[in-house]
């Protein structure tokens, strides 16, 4: 689990983050969802250490994440894998090499037990038979699910994903939410998914924070976001007259089957 | 105030460099992946350079030594003692400042963009230590001795010219090669070739690993690395020309 309590972040005058508090739980996909310029970014950059916060504190089960020496946050990462928006792929290396990457650094594992982790987590992802080939010969989808690979061949306990669905159509983008929400729960991670796109809210969304502005404006599930009456919200989700008719008709069907019972 | 703002930084990334290896067979693996970019990739320009620089030393000195006074052999050691000393540490160099700087910085400025460093990071690895201290040490062994084979061409160069063009024959030109030789301008040669290798390599890394933006700032960064650095190689050239030969 992360606990979040009073984070601030500002850069120069402009304060990004305003006072953040959350809770992201293991084994669930913790969404951070709002509109571009709210922070998200800003948000997840400080919760894995890219940035450091004005003032507040994040707590990686009881370990203060902010109070941490240099040696101890190295240690903890190890237990942190992140996909990135652009998937971070190393161009110089192939496939099999990206994801051995790790195990290279911080194991002493044998070439043979190394491969045989690698072609685990490839085939976990549905990547067989791409090791060989450089990040430039494959496509945005697969390039993702290299990035899923590489994040996880260590075994994780916190799976970060910076818009794991940018660049991607919606039937590889449902692909990669499905991919996510299955690690998530077969290996008990604290997953963090850092997204716009409202099918991944409506489909994995298990607990959701909605910033706005810099602030935390509404949590809750997939479930209640449909029924919330935060104005800001509805706006950031039925942005389109679309979402909002079929909101409407949702509603409309929802008061007419009260009625018949 | 600008400059001030570059230096510190410039000695925070340096300084962010000395730290324990997360393991050390990785690193060895980078850094002889550097060597074989720095050095093997730039031979073929070295080469190319040196034998017409010794070549057209060796024509101009002879255009300008016309009187029957000065023997012929003295050609040889005014090539030999000029592309020791200076041409072959400073030309090489400054070839290199394009050729391997901007290298470095595009490759590095690629990485900062497309998120590899944060990656690195977020795995717990010391970027600067991973990224930028083996191109540093890489260079600091390969440029040297790139100058050196440098010379080597460049004097050879200059000993098939001086036959070809009839200025002065092979014989003539191996005497005038070994008069008055001075093993010093060896240590001269090679010292300017460390420092040149060194600003080359942490210019470069600095301005690459720095870039912030998109494609065009990596290019930006990338061209400023190389003015950066020749700048510096020249004035570098004459504090060590200064500290060395004016005693």
């Amino acid at each position: 689990m992360i606990t979040v309590s009073n984070l601030k972040k500002s850069f120069g005058d402009k304060t990004v983050l305003h006072d953040i508090t959350n809770e992201f739980y293991p084994g669930k996909c913790n969404l951070i969802i709002g509109t571009s310029g709210s922070g998200k970014t800003v948000f997840l950059k400080c919760l894995v250490g890219l940035f450091e916060p004005d003032s507040g504190d994040i707590f990686y089960q009881d370990q203060s994440f902010t109070k941490m020496a240099e040696s101890e946050r190295k240690e903890l990462r190890q237990q942190i894998g992140m996909l990135f928006q652009g998937s971070a792929l190393f161009d110089s290396m192939t496939v099999e090499e990206n994801v051995k990457f790790p195990l290279d650094m911080f194991t002493r594992e044998t070439l043979s037990q190394k491969r045989k982790r690698v072609n685990e987590v490839l085939e976990r992802v549905n990547l067989k038979d791409s090791n060989k080939k450089f990040p430039s010969e494959i496509s945005g989808g697969m390039k993702k699910r290299v990035g899923i690979a590489r994040a996880i061949v260590l075994n994780p306990k916190y799976l970060f994903c910076d818009e794991p669905n940018s660049g991607l159509d919606p039937q590889t983008s449902m692909v990669i939410d499905k991919l996510i929400k299955d690690l998530t729960i077969e290996f008990n991670t604290t997953t963090i998914i850092n997204t716009h796109d409202m099918n991944s809210v409506m489909e994995i969304g298990d607990n959701i924070l909605y910033m706005y502005q810099g602030y935390k404006q509404w949590t809750g599930t997939n479930k209640d976001i449909i029924y919330s009456k935060d104005e800001k919200l509805n706006e950031f989700i039925f942005a389109s007259e679309f979402l909002q008719d079929a909101k409407q008709m949702r509603m409309i069907e929802m008061k007419e089957g009260q009625n018949n019972i | 105030m600008n400059f001030l703002s570059h230096l510190g930084k410039f000695v925070i990334t340096m300084r962010g460099m000395f730290t324990k290896p997360e393991n050390g067979k990785m690193y060895w693996k980078e850094f002889m992946h550097q060597c074989t970019d720095i050095g093997v990739g730039s031979a073929p320009i070295v080469l190319i350079i040196s034998l017409f620089l010794g070549a057209v030393m060796t024509v101009q000195t002879a255009y300008q030594l016309v009187t029957d006074l000065i023997p012929r052999t003295t050609i040889a050691v005014i090539v030999r003692d000029s592309l020791i000393l200076e041409l072959s540490p400073t030309i090489i160099s400054l070839v290199l400042a394009g050729v391997v700087g901007s290298k470095i910085a595009s490759e590095l400025g690629n990485m900062r963009i497309s998120e590899q460093i944060d990656a690195l990071e977020i795995m717990g690895i010391n970027t600067k230590s991973y990224l930028i201290s083996p191109k540093i040490i890489a260079a600091m062994l390969m440029v040297p001795c790139l100058v050196a084979l440098s010379i080597v061409v460049a004097l050879w160069g200059g000993r098939l010219t001086g036959e070809l063009a009839g200025i002065l024959d092979t014989a003539t030109y191996d005497r005038g090669l070994r008069e008055d030789f001075r093993p010093f301008n060896i240590v001269v040669s090679m010292s300017k070739a460390f420092t040149f290798a060194f600003v080359i390599s942490s210019v470069s890394s600095y301005f690459g690993y720095n870039v912030q933006g998109g494609a065009l700032e990596i290019g930006r960064n990338s061209t400023l690395a190389v003015v950066v650095s020749c700048i510096i190689i020249l004035l570098a050239d004459y504090v060590l020309t200064i500290l060395l030969l004016n005693a």
